[in-house]
């Protein structure tokens, strides 16, 4: 068995990543999952939250807003709505997106505002924990 | 006969409106290049997104099974009283006949629905011009027995479509059709295989018909002429006419999530179809902005080349005439100074 998985990141616009990893982590609906080389085919949706992977050592982070995942033995293909590594996410613009989104929370009416608040929030939250580890 | 000053003054004219042209043609063939590959990049996601859910129809029931109704709202059809049409045009002219021909094309799908509520979403300021001149705010027009609204402008989001400003709109709409307000959505936009092959389409995209196969309305072809002119024009400007090799892409995207291998589904089918459906509708209205504006480019491509070689056919037609002209008043010049000199 081989002991790399490819991975490979798929947004809208672009290909983000494709690599080869020794582990990964994805932020499932259910919980995050670690995955190894020689890992039982999945298929999960992903919730907000960051994507860690290591290479040689050498751990890389994103932050996801809503994918889908296909796991293999010997490959890992994401599919998300938006994948931003630490270098390219905008701290400013993340933080007042989270106040602003504080500031919807404090102001929801029904259940629906409530959630979208809350989401933003998670977004937010999770592109700030990414820019921190750079 | 003309004035020489005169018609050298008009060459000059011309000659600086065919520098523009020629720079204007030259800057669309460098765009035209970079919105290819943006629609190049969209592909694999779209195809992703295909294939999951392609694989999950099989897997799950789409259909209740005891009351035959369709497990989710984006699949419900429902007899169209209330639609939506979104017009795909540009936010600019000067691109030959891109934004008149769609507008076209708009008015004639609206005329072969009479009798049902239309509500446009433009996309591009032409389009949103174009239709609040033709239907001002008073609704309900007379001819057609219902109601053209426009219900939405988005402006400025053609120069570089991005999947977060595309969304928000994709979004509203789904939500419209989901509470029962709008009974089908059409996209009427320009499709953009390369420049050579390209139409103008009305696809629908809601409700989703099956999965991975493109419902067209409408479509409307070039002619072989028009496919000429692009022709040269890109010749001139260095672009390919090749339609983008997309084999290996679409290839390696076949193979997401159809392996002949047992997956553990993490969240149940119905969830996951639920979640992937809206995504797929978003990722439709998606690539047809991506192609529309590669469409604009290469049509202004094209209007530019065309009004370049036209500029160089009056400065020689000018040329010309001023030539004559001068050789006129040479002529007669002599005629009087030998006349003059013959009265002596």
């Amino acid at each position: 068995m081989a002991d790399t998985i490819e991975l490979e990141i798929v947004t809208p616009e672009r290909l983000v990543v494709k690599d080869k990893a020794e582990e990964i982590q994805i932020p499932g609906r259910n919980g995050y999952l670690g995955i190894l080389p020689g890992h039982a085919p999945l298929i999960t949706e992903l919730a907000v939250g960051e994507i860690t992977y290591v290479n040689a050592g050498v751990s890389t982070s994103l932050s996801v807003a809503w994918g889908f995942a296909e796991v293999l033995a010997d490959k890992v293909t994401i599919i998300a709505e938006a994948a931003e590594r630490a270098e390219d996410i905008d701290v400013p613009r993340a933080e007042a997106a989270r106040e602003r989104a504080q500031e919807q929370l404090k102001k929801a009416e029904d259940a629906a505002q409530f959630d979208e608040a809350y989401l933003a929030i998670a977004r937010a939250d999770a592109r700030l924990a990414v820019a921190k580890k750079q | 006969m003309p004035n020489v000053l005169d018609i050298r003054r008009r060459i000059r004219s011309v000659k600086s409106t065919r520098q523009i042209t020629k720079a204007m043609k030259m800057v669309s063939a460098a765009k035209l290049r970079r919105a290819q590959e943006r629609a190049l990049a969209a592909r694999p996601y779209a195809q992703l997104l295909t294939n999951v859910l392609r694989s999950l129809v099989q897997r799950a029931d789409v259909t209740d099974p005891e009351t035959g109704k369709a497990q989710h709202p984006l699949l419900e059809t429902r007899p169209e009283q209330n639609i939506v049409l979104v017009v795909v045009t540009g936010d600019r002219g000067l691109a030959g006949g891109f934004n008149s021909n769609l507008l076209k094309a708009a008015q004639r799908f609206l005329d072969s629905k009479s009798g049902v509520n239309v509500d446009v979403e433009c996309v591009g300021r032409k389009g949103r011009d174009y239709f609040r001149r033709r239907y001002p705010a008073q609704p309900a027009t007379e001819e057609r027995g219902a109601a053209v609204r426009v219900t939405g402008e988005h402006l400025g989001i053609l120069k570089v479509p991005q999947f977060s400003h595309v969304s928000p709109i994709a979004e509203d709409i789904i939500d419209r059709y989901t509470n029962g307000e709008i009974d089908a959505v059409y996209v009427l936009f320009n499709e953009f295989k390369s420049v050579i092959a390209q139409r103008l389409v009305v696809e629908q995209v809601l409700p989703v018909g099956s999965i991975g196969e493109r419902d067209i309305e409408q479509a409307i072809e070039l002619s072989t002429e028009e496919r000429e002119r692009a022709g040269e024009a890109a010749t001139s400007a260095g672009v390919s006419l090749e339609a983008q090799d997309t084999t290996e892409i679409d290839r390696h995207a076949a193979t997401f999530a159809t392996a002949p291998v047992d997956y553990i589904y993490e969240q149940p089918a119905v969830t996951l179809f639920r979640a992937l459906l809206p995504r797929y509708v978003i990722a439709q209205i998606y690539r047809a902005m991506l192609e529309s504006v590669a469409a604009e480019h290469a049509a202004r491509m094209t209007a530019m080349d065309s009004a370049t070689n036209n500029a160089g056919e009056l400065i020689d037609s000018l040329t010309l005439t001023m030539n004559r002209a001068r050789q006129a008043a040479i002529t007669k010049e002599i005629i009087e100074i030998v006349s003059g000199a013959a009265a002596l």
